[in-house]
């Protein structure tokens, strides 16, 4: 709980900055706006530390849910509870109102045969943006064979078979924890 | 509906005209809320477990589309699918009820580990798990768009259109996956072309 050291309320600057940066978030990427958001509340403002960054980041990839939960510790961390809803707000609102608005007024030629053949054309290309967002993370994560075989092995067993993936998931932590990754 | 080389299949419970039937605002949020907090390591592959494969909400095609357009838009992605797929099923308060299923529960967890950890400083068992988590995630991830990707294609369908999907799959992948180039100029491209292929293969 690092109090702000100028007079302003820190909740309102990280608020409109998170709502900001969400709305330049283009493809998904409120991950990759993990550099943005850290230089705003550690080196811009000096609202929390490196560490607690750092910690915020890892707790909110270990708990499930949407990855940019991350955003809702650091909140906490700023202000409390009411810093962890403000910062969750800020990221979610101004962007799914933007779909919102889409959905609701952008969907008119969603019928004709343009709107048709956008929606075939865009689909083999999510799938292309699925793999590489995949990749990405195996590439990240694994510093050695044993990750790499790990990520084959929950590709095959989610292709392959009916397992739930929560116990795939549970399975790489124990192996993480045991030194194996 | 007619059945072209886009609609392989059509979802469970959809009607014949292609709307499907309405459903409530509590049933979207107990079934954002459950994909939600089984998601380790990222949403989406329990999104697509839940919608396309458990529920038969949607057809692999149809999630695909989805899930490019909330790609596509600025913020988190899965909070734009859970509202595109509410809006499609509930209307706006489905659309509500989906996005708060899938952040207003994990947020609660996730402030409840926040202040477990500070309690138990053990920074490196976390990392350690992590580290696992992260390659079973990806694992995850890849095999839900080999599924997705799967279910874009359809036998009765001309070989050129295929051939054209399988090109679009891996010019996507090595664009971003690859060479790093900005996701928004590589859907722009290759959005535009396929499109336009559509378009004049139709007409």
């Amino acid at each position: 709980m690092t109090p702000a050291g100028d007079g302003e309320s820190p909740l309102w600057i990280l608020a409109a900055q998170l709502g900001l940066l969400s709305l330049m978030a283009i493809g998904g990427g409120v991950l990759m706006l993990a550099p943005d958001v850290h230089r705003l509340v550690t080196l811009s403002h000096h609202w929390i530390t490196d560490a607690q960054f750092a910690a915020a980041f890892t707790i909110a990839q270990a708990a499930p849910g949407p990855n940019m939960l991350y955003v809702t510790i650091i909140g906490w961390q700023i202000a409390g509870l009411v810093g962890a809803i403000v910062a969750t707000l800020a990221i979610i609102v101004p962007t799914t109102t933007l779909t919102l608005l889409l959905l609701r007024f952008g969907t008119r030629g969603e019928a004709g045969p343009f709107g048709r053949a956008l929606r075939a054309g865009i689909a083999p290309v999510s799938v292309g943006l699925l793999l590489a967002g995949g990749w990405i993370l195996a590439r990240a994560a694994e510093t050695s064979w044993h990750g790499a075989l790990l990520t084959l092995i929950a590709v095959l067993v989610v292709t392959k078979t009916r397992v739930n993936p929560v116990l795939l998931i549970a399975a790489g932590a124990i192996a993480g924890i045991l030194g194996w990754v | 509906m007619t059945s072209t080389d886009d609609t392989p299949a059509t979802a469970a419970g959809q009607d014949p005209d292609g709307t499907y039937p309405p459903l409530s605002p509590l049933t979207l949020f107990v079934a954002f809320s459950q994909m939600a907090l089984s998601g380790f390591g990222g949403v989406l592959p329990f999104a697509y477990r839940h919608i396309v494969e458990r529920r038969k909400w949607q057809t692999p095609a149809e999630f695909a589309e989805m899930l490019a357009w909330g790609q596509v838009l600025p913020g988190p992605t899965i909070c734009n699918v859970s509202v595109m797929i509410g809006w499609k099923r509930g209307g706006l308060a489905g659309a509500l009820a989906a996005l708060a299923g899938m952040v207003a529960p994990p947020m609660v967890v996730v402030i409840a580990a926040g202040a477990l950890y500070q309690r138990f400083d053990r920074v490196l068992v976390v990392q350690q798990a992590l580290r696992g988590m992260s390659a079973v995630a990806a694992g995850l991830i890849l095999a839900t768009a080999i599924k997705m990707g799967i279910g874009l294609f359809d036998r009765k369908s001309p070989r050129a259109a295929q051939a054209m999907k399988v090109a679009y799959i891996v010019a996507a992948f090595i664009g971003v996956g690859l060479a790093h180039w900005p996701m928004v100029a590589v859907v722009g491209v290759l959005g535009t072309v396929s499109t336009a292929t559509a378009v004049w293969r139709r007409s």
